[in-house]
């Protein structure tokens, strides 16, 4: 079976607040990047998996996501298939 | 009154409701490990507070998906009463038994303190001794505790009467000041407050018996 690698990178859909990100967006303005103008904080998750192909890799990470990953009730996530290893 | 409490790796408040329930109220409690797969027979079901899985991922998302968590789903959906507590509250979130969902308090806090709060329903079968609109005062101690649901969530929760229990004033940044909710039949029901460190007068309060008391089935 083919081994894929992956990562899934979640964030705050742009309706919820940040108070993690709005704290570091302070902090930085406090040691003078002022050109520095939002901070939203998310999570990268990296991932190996065995599939037959890329398409059943990515509908598995999908829904992998969908249902543990992320919790789509307030967070966006994009998916990376970094490529088929041997 | 026969409780079962849940107990998953990090639950902290597990054996606090143990002692409200039988210490305080006279009932009965059967601690309930997270992996067993069915229920005892039981009056309600108490998800206590914690931090379950060391929060991993998110608040509640891996206690979610426990094998324990399909027994309760199958008992909510038979009209079973089932409570969630501060991490108990964000598990049932979690596993899409109620509605919205928990998350980093604005300001960025642990808040633990005595919390004014103010009754926004009594149609769930938990609320029924308390008075719309009446005060009370319930600990509360979490730093994800802002509760978040879009607009279309919200106008649900409001038409259906969901909305149980409202912070009076608000610290923690939570849509329309929600503190806990119910699912639409009203058996479920999830709250951030910590109900069962109000049980005794020499804990400082006893608003806490109001909630837990409705733990007993009607007729048993």
């Amino acid at each position: 079976m083919p081994h894929f690698r992956a990562t899934v990178r979640i964030g705050l859909r742009p309706s919820v607040v940040d108070p993690a990100g709005d704290a570091t967006w302070a902090s930085a303005q406090r040691l003078g990047y002022e050109t520095v103008k939002a901070v939203r904080i998310g999570k990268a998750i990296d991932i190996e998996l065995e599939a037959k192909d890329a398409n059943t890799a990515r509908e598995q990470l999908e829904s992998l996501s969908a249902n543990l990953l992320a919790n789509p009730v307030i967070e966006n996530w994009r998916l990376e298939l970094h490529g088929q290893e041997v | 009154m026969h409780v079962g409490v849940v107990v998953f790796p990090g639950s902290n408040c597990d054996r606090d409701v143990q002692w409200a329930v039988e210490g305080c109220l006279g009932g009965r409690v059967t601690l309930l490990w997270h992996s067993e797969g069915s229920l005892p027979a039981l009056d309600a079901v108490i998800l206590p507070g914690g931090f379950s899985y060391g929060d991993y991922l998110r608040c509640g998302a891996i206690a979610s998906s426990a094998p324990i968590l399909r027994a309760v789903a199958a008992f909510a959906a038979n009209g079973g009463r089932v409570l969630g507590i501060c991490n108990g509250f964000q598990i049932l979130t979690e596993a899409g038994l109620l509605p919205g969902a928990l998350t980093r308090n604005v300001g960025l806090h642990f808040i633990c303190r005595d919390q004014p709060l103010r009754v926004a329903s009594r149609r769930s079968p938990w609320l029924r001794h308390l008075s719309v609109d009446a005060p009370l005062t319930l600990p509360i101690a979490h730093g994800e505790g802002c509760y978040h649901i879009d607009r279309e969530g919200l106008r649900q929760l409001e038409d259906h009467d969901q909305i149980a229990l409202r912070y009076d004033p608000s610290h923690n940044g939570s849509v329309a000041s929600i503190a806990g909710v119910t699912n639409e039949k009203g058996n479920v029901l999830g709250l951030m407050p910590h109900p069962e460190r109000a049980c005794d007068q020499a804990l400082g309060g006893t608003d806490g018996r109001l909630i837990l008391a409705s733990a007993q089935a009607a007729g048993s």
